[in-house]
């Protein structure tokens, strides 16, 4: 495949003989690459001469750009894509991956009708790349061992080096990927020889693939316990010691033969060592820097370089030509990751534990167990000695339930299921407490800015960067998206007006290196200007439930009637003997209570006040699985699941939260202007499962099929238990695919609301009642008459 | 504390294994009521000697100690893989990265390891590299009469060797930077095992010493600083010249004067090898030893040694000997094959017993030091007119390293006293192929994946798998448990390993050893520049 997108790249003759693997590597040879000096400037310069590199390339001379070098150290296509098994698999899990390698295979497909196309890309080999030149944030040129290159964009794609060249600049750029030694075996042909229509199979149990070469097999895996290399960075020790290991290899040739016993008079021909990469979550990397403009990245396949090479070549070509890749990709972005995930330790112990989940069940909701408790607050170890239960997100350890000490939850391995998983207890009592008493939940890891400004700056530049109109009185929070040119989530915050020059900003945890870098890009931030992340000054407490509203009063002796403290407000107030506690009358879920935003110093003291008088309200630890359920039931859409670059306000019946006629610019207005007059292709609506068995039945986790009349009208993007309704609520995006030609229509809320639903779940079909508006009744929470007995009660 | 048989035998005590055993016995006793009843004293003292004895601890973790006893069991049985915990406790492997641009490294790593018999150890390792001059240093130091000299010749001879290479303008800079108080260039590079003792960071009073080593540097208007060869020759009579003044000047600090002491009265002998690009050059003085591996254009591997051993049977260094003292002195200055009768190497940093003259030792011992609790060897050997009798100066070869050169072992003498020079290449040789055995050619390898399945299974159940992967533990393995025909015997290696604290030393010495593995393609390209 790599041969042919090389040989339409470079114009060279047809792909003579080219087409399989093996004779690919005299090919490699004959492809003639440029010896002759560099050029001094061009476009774009891509460093890597693999798949990717080739791809992106391609792509790139396809939307018109012309002036491209592409630079490799060694010889093209010499790293892992020489090497690789040559798998092109476009069974994959993963929305995003799946759509890659569809469009890979097609594309490989394509490639063979195309040739000779004029292509403005310059080839130059055994050339390497010292480091990226940066001037004021930009990159204005790459420095190479044969000479220097001005250009305006550098795209690395160098594959398991990415992370060292990406460390090389004056400003490093972290990208989290770490390479593993990988091995296969090559054959000699069987007695009556393999044909070529021979299918690859993977034996995901065994951990190994197979597949026809030259008649023999090609088989290799992805084993329990892999050997990750170049930690230290590139040596030549280690390239030297890239030799076949064989006592290594063995687990992976006995489940081969123990899945194909005949092969054992197989000849041997070959062990091949051929290092793969591997990123921290196990999806690659793509997109550009969140520190320096012009400087791309795709790279860490995670040993699918082949699958997604065409797709994700395209994708960041489209990015790197119209500004935004024509899908989202989001999970695949560089900036999902920051500095922090750039530690050698922590790529080395990570990967270790990626490779070998290749081959493994996903299971959902699964937690990491390596490269844990970077990031934690500092209530960390008192909720732990409670039984807290973690997650983590972008570092940061989160709650997801607390286990009450009489009960004991399954071993990891066992806890792995499709089903009711062992914490549905454990959560509802937990969401009762929530609905009933008051519940506190440590949701410190939320990504939080400060922006400040001498005049009006803060404001004008808020007002323009995102939706919702911020002009509020002093003290007001605000929902609002920060939205694309598209009209797209690229964040979905709330925002506190702190005072007429500052604004305080809360997003979702793993927005901090992203939001960031939007902002950064977008306002004029001088010394009149100032945006500060403040994530790590505050532990953030939520207190949710009718009785939030007690603990505080008592705690604060101020009054917090919803007169004097109306929803969606903020104050700076004492509690306990704790001054200047941001404490905001929101809690995520749509249920009463507040935010306690508190300086970190303070946080044992709050909690361990808000903890001692709490107790008589009923008060108790909670996490986000409860969390997760009250707000899913309550149908709020969170950005990372259901809202991404690609939803826009008008689509999720947020219109509200637009300020269309406030005759304000903003970006977005004009994309949404015109959704608004054409109707939007999808709607955000909830789905409430009827004849679902919670104990029995498959639970919905999220990218279950969604069937209006019987017709595939979507997917869902969450979804969670709701122990009110005594239901599975889901989440997902309702679209009009027109029955003759398949093309997406309007869709109105006539159209969502006069159709029988249906949730497929692994092949089942489900029942399941829509809703663009949340249930009414679980908003009802007037404090009744016998809460206030009980509380007496309790008092005593 | 202990005293290592090789060297400081006195002649009463030599050859009768029970004497110094009772000796030992007696002398350690002596030592722990002594600190007790001086512990405020010498608490600083016996904190180095806790500290500087993590190899000992290492290597012979408590479980496996023993004080002779009669009745002690002495058949206490280490598993193969305790055997191996004990063996590869002191390991250490440091991959050489490429630098970012510019030629691959010539060195592609090292391993090393140490095995303790004194306790605590008194040999000393060191590799670093220089960071503002090119190149890798690498040095075995054997201690005697303690490990106090071995320690501070460890710590600073490297930085010696740095000023010495260093040019003048970079000279200039630290100077500016010392007088400005500002922070200093760094100069070295420490690659260390864990468990090897902590350098002290150049404590003030070294620094000022070293420092004014480079301002005589600096006087000296050279602009390039000095070659390799004549740094190592400076650094190492500088430093041993600085250890012997350091307790002649009056010291305020009680601390820093016991140490001084127990430095200049204690010895040690040292080899360091310095490599950059193809130049290597190796600084020995005792009888520390380093060879290199080569393997011929026909495949044949030959040893090529890089330094001769400074002791009585090195013809040579008894004609300097005796060059240099009297004629009337001829049959005194060596006898039963040591210096005086007492020293073995004939070379070495410290020893001012047999450097100073007999009124200099005694007016500086006579300063009211207590030199019994620092255990300083006081004595004056008999024949004793013409001092010095011993001297740090080094013997230095240069080599320039072609493709063939393959390895540099550089190990102490208890390495060398049970294995030659070939055995030793032969070892590493075939630990070298044994790496590769993963890679067996196609001609020997089970031909297909039914056999191929057998044979890792085999090799599973028998652990061969998980042989040494260092040189050094390899070569420290063989030293000890090879039998008297040169073979591996699992019991023996078990034994010597489970010998008690005190009788260790009878029967090996501490056992320092660095392989360094060379590059031969960027030895090459390098060649082919010229």
């Amino acid at each position: 495949m790599f041969y042919r997108l090389l040989s339409v790249v470079q114009r060279q003759r047809t792909s003579r003989g080219w087409q399989n693997w093996p004779s690919a590597r005299s090919g490699a040879s004959a492809a003639e690459a440029h010896s002759v000096a560099l050029p001094a400037q061009a476009q774009v310069v891509i460093c890597g001469g693999g798949i990717m590199g080739t791809s992106v390339a391609y792509h790139l001379s396809k939307m018109g750009w012309k002036d491209i070098v592409l630079l490799e150290q060694g010889r093209l296509a010499a790293g892992s894509t020489r090497f690789c098994a040559g798998i092109i698999s476009t069974a994959r899990h993963l929305g995003i991956e799946q759509k890659m390698a569809d469009y890979s295979n097609k594309l490989y497909q394509q490639l063979e009708q195309e040739t000779g196309i004029q292509t403005g890309v310059q080839i130059y080999d055994r050339t390497s790349v010292v480091h990226v030149m940066i001037k004021k944030g930009e990159v204005t040129g790459v420095e190479t061992d044969k000479g220097q290159i001005e250009c305006q964009y550098f795209v690395n794609c160098a594959g398991q080096w990415a992370y060292e060249l990406g460390l090389s600049n004056e400003e490093p750029i972290s990208i989290p990927l770490h390479a593993c030694e990988h091995f296969y075996l090559l054959t000699r042909p069987l007695e009556t020889p393999l044909q070529s229509n021979t299918p690859n199979i993977v034996d995901a149990d065994g951990r190994i693939y197979i597949r026809n070469w030259q008649g023999g097999i090609l088989s290799g895996g992805f084993e329990k316990t892999p050997k990750p290399i170049f930690t230290e960075g590139k040596n030549q020790l280690e390239i030297h010691n890239l030799q076949e290991d064989w006592d290594h290899f063995e687990p992976l040739l006995s489940s081969l033969l123990r899945r194909m016993p005949d092969l054992e008079t197989l000849e041997i021909m070959k062990l091949v060592n051929c290092p793969e990469t591997f990123t921290p979550d196990m999806r690659c990397i793509m997109g550009e820097s969140p520190v320096v403009k012009g400087y791309f990245v795709l790279a860490g396949m995670n040993s699918a370089g082949l699958s997604f090479g065409g797709g994700a070549g395209r994708y960041l070509a489209e990015w790197m030509v119209h500004g935004y890749p024509s899908e989202n990709v989001w999970e695949l972005d560089l900036k999902r990751f920051g500095a922090l995930q750039s530690s050698r330790t922590f790529l080395r112990h990570r990967v270790m534990e990626v490779m070998p989940l290749l081959y493994e069940l996903k299971v959902p909701r699964w937690d990491f167990q390596t490269g844990r408790q970077l990031r934690t607050s500092p209530l960390y170890d008192r909720l732990d000695a409670q039984g807290a239960r973690w997650m983590e997100k972008h570092g940061f350890e989160r709650p997801k339930y607390f286990v009450p000490p009489d009960k004991d939850l399954l071993a990891l391995e066992q806890s792995k299921t499709f089903y009711k998983p062992d914490w549905f207890d454990i959560v509802e009592s937990e969401v009762k407490c929530c609905k009933e008493a008051v519940c506190v939940i440590d949701m410190s890891s939320f990504t939080k800015f400060e922006i400040t400004s001498t005049g009006d700056q803060a404001l004008e530049s808020l007002q323009y960067l995102f939706s919702n109109d911020l002009d509020v009185p002093v003290g007001h929070i605000v929902h609002t998206g920060m939205l694309n040119e598209g009209g797209g989530y690229e964040n979905d915050c709330s925002i506190a007006r702190l005072n007429k020059r500052s604004f305080f900003m809360i997003s979702p945890t793993d927005q901090q290196v992203h939001s960031w870098a939007w902002l950064k890009k977008h306002m004029q931030l001088d010394s009149n200007l100032l945006l500060e992340d403040v994530t790590w000054k505050y532990t953030a407490l939520n207190l949710i439930g009718p009785r939030a509203v007690d603990v505080l009063s008592e705690l604060s002796y101020a009054p917090i009637t919803p007169d004097h403290f109306p929803s969606l407000f903020c104050k700076e107030m004492s509690v306990g003997y704790a001054n200047g506690i941001r404490v905001m009358s929101m809690t995520h879920t749509g249920e009463p209570g507040f935010m306690l935003y508190i300086p970190i110093e303070y946080a044992l003291h709050v909690y361990n006040e808000v903890m001692s008088v709490g107790q008589k309200y009923g008060i108790r630890n909670a996490g986000y699985y409860a969390l997760r359920s009250l707000r899913i039931e309550k149908f709020f859409a969170f950005w990372g699941q259901d809202l991404n670059t690609l939803t826009t306000p008008l689509e999720c019946g947020r219109e509200s939260r637009v300020k269309f006629e406030k005759g304000l610019d903003f970006i977005g207005r004009d994309a949404l202007l015109q959704q608004r007059q054409n109707g939007v292709y999808k709607r955000l609506a909830m789905f409430v499962l009827d004849d679902h068995d919670t104990d029995l039945d498959l639970w919905p986790w999220w990218g279950e099929p969604i069937y209006r009349n019987g017709l595939y009208a979507g997917k869902t993007t969450s979804s969670a238990y709701s122990y009110t309704l005594e239901r599975h609520v889901c989440l997902g995006f309702v679209h009009n695919f027109s029955e003759d030609t398949g093309e997406e229509q309007v869709v109105t809320a006539d159209f969502i609301n006069r159709g029988e639903y249906e949730i497929d779940i692994a092949g089942q079909r489900f029942q399941a009642k829509a809703r663009l508006y949340p249930v009414a009744s679980l908003y009802t929470h007037k404090r009744r008459k016998e809460d206030v007995e009980l509380s007496d009660l309790h008092g005593k | 504390m202990s005293s290592p048989v090789s060297y400081w035998i006195l002649n009463s005590a030599r050859n009768s294994i029970a004497t110094l055993q009772g000796g030992r016995h007696l002398y350690s006793r002596c030592v722990s009521s002594r600190n007790k009843s001086k512990r405020t004293l010498f608490s600083w003292a016996s904190n180095t000697l806790r500290n500087n004895a993590p190899c000992g601890d290492f290597a012979l973790p408590k479980a496996y100690r023993h004080t002779w006893t009669e009745e002690d069991d002495l058949h206490l049985q280490l598993s193969p893989e305790q055997v191996n915990e004990v063996l590869r406790a002191g390991e250490s492997a440091h991959k050489i990265l490429d630098p970012v641009s510019g030629a691959p490294s010539s060195v592609l790593r090292f391993e090393s390891n140490q095995l303790a018999a004194n306790s605590p150890v008194e040999d000393r390792r060191g590799v670093a590299s220089c960071l503002q001059t090119n190149g890798l240093m690498f040095g075995v130091f054997d201690g005697h009469g303690g490990h106090a000299c071995a320690q501070a010749v460890s710590e600073r001879l490297f930085y010696y060797v740095a000023v010495s290479l260093m040019s003048q303008q970079t000279l200039e800079q630290m100077e500016e930077a010392m007088e400005s108080m500002k922070p200093m260039l760094p100069i070295l590079q420490w690659l260390k095992h864990p468990g090897d003792s902590i350098y002290k960071d150049v404590t003030s009073v070294h620094l000022d010493h070293l420092r004014v080593y480079w301002q005589e540097l600096l006087d000296l208007h050279m602009e390039m600083g000095l070659n390799i060869k004549e740094a190592l020759m400076y650094s190492f009579q500088r430093l041993d010249s600085d250890i012997s003044l350091e307790i002649q000047a009056p010291l305020e600090d009680e601390m820093t004067r016991n140490l001084s002491l127990q430095v200049a009265f204690s010895g040690a002998t040292a080899c360091v090898a310095h490599v950059d690009g193809v130049h290597l050059h190796v600084a020995n003085a005792g009888d520390c030893r380093a060879i290199l591996g080569v393997q011929e254009d026909n495949g044949m591997w030959s040893c090529l040694p890089l330094t001769c051993d400074h002791n009585a049977w090195n013809q040579a260094e008894l004609s300097r000997l005796k060059r240099e003292h009297p004629e009337s002195e001829d049959r005194t200055i060596v006898m039963d094959d040591r210096l005086l009768g007492i020293l073995m190497p004939c070379r070495a940093f410290g020893d001012v017993q047999l450097k100073w003259s007999k009124e200099l030792q005694r007016s500086v011992l006579e300063r009211g030091f207590d030199t019994e609790a620092l255990n300083i060897y006081q004595f004056t050997p008999q024949h004793y007119y013409t001092p010095p009798y011993l001297t740090a100066e080094p013997e230095i070869t240069y080599h320039r390293l072609r493709p063939q050169d393959k390895f540099l072992v550089l190990a102490s003498d208890g390495l060398w006293d049970i294995l030659d020079n070939e055995d030793v290449v032969r070892l590493v040789v075939e630990h070298l192929s044994e790496a590769g055995r993963h890679k067996p050619d196609l001609a020997q390898r089970p031909a297909n994946l039914g056999l191929m399945q057998n044979l890792l299974l085999q090799r599973k159940a028998q652990g061969l798998h998980v042989a040494d992967q260092n040189a050094a533990t390899r070569l420290i393995r063989h030293a000890i448990g090879s039998n008297e025909y040169g073979e591996m015997d699992p019991e023996r290696l078990t034994a010597m390993l489970t010998l008690p604290e005190d009788l260790a030393r009878m029967y090996r010495d501490d056992i320092t050893v660095t392989v360094v593995y060379f590059n031969s393609d960027s030895i090459d390209a390098y060649d082919k520049r010229g």
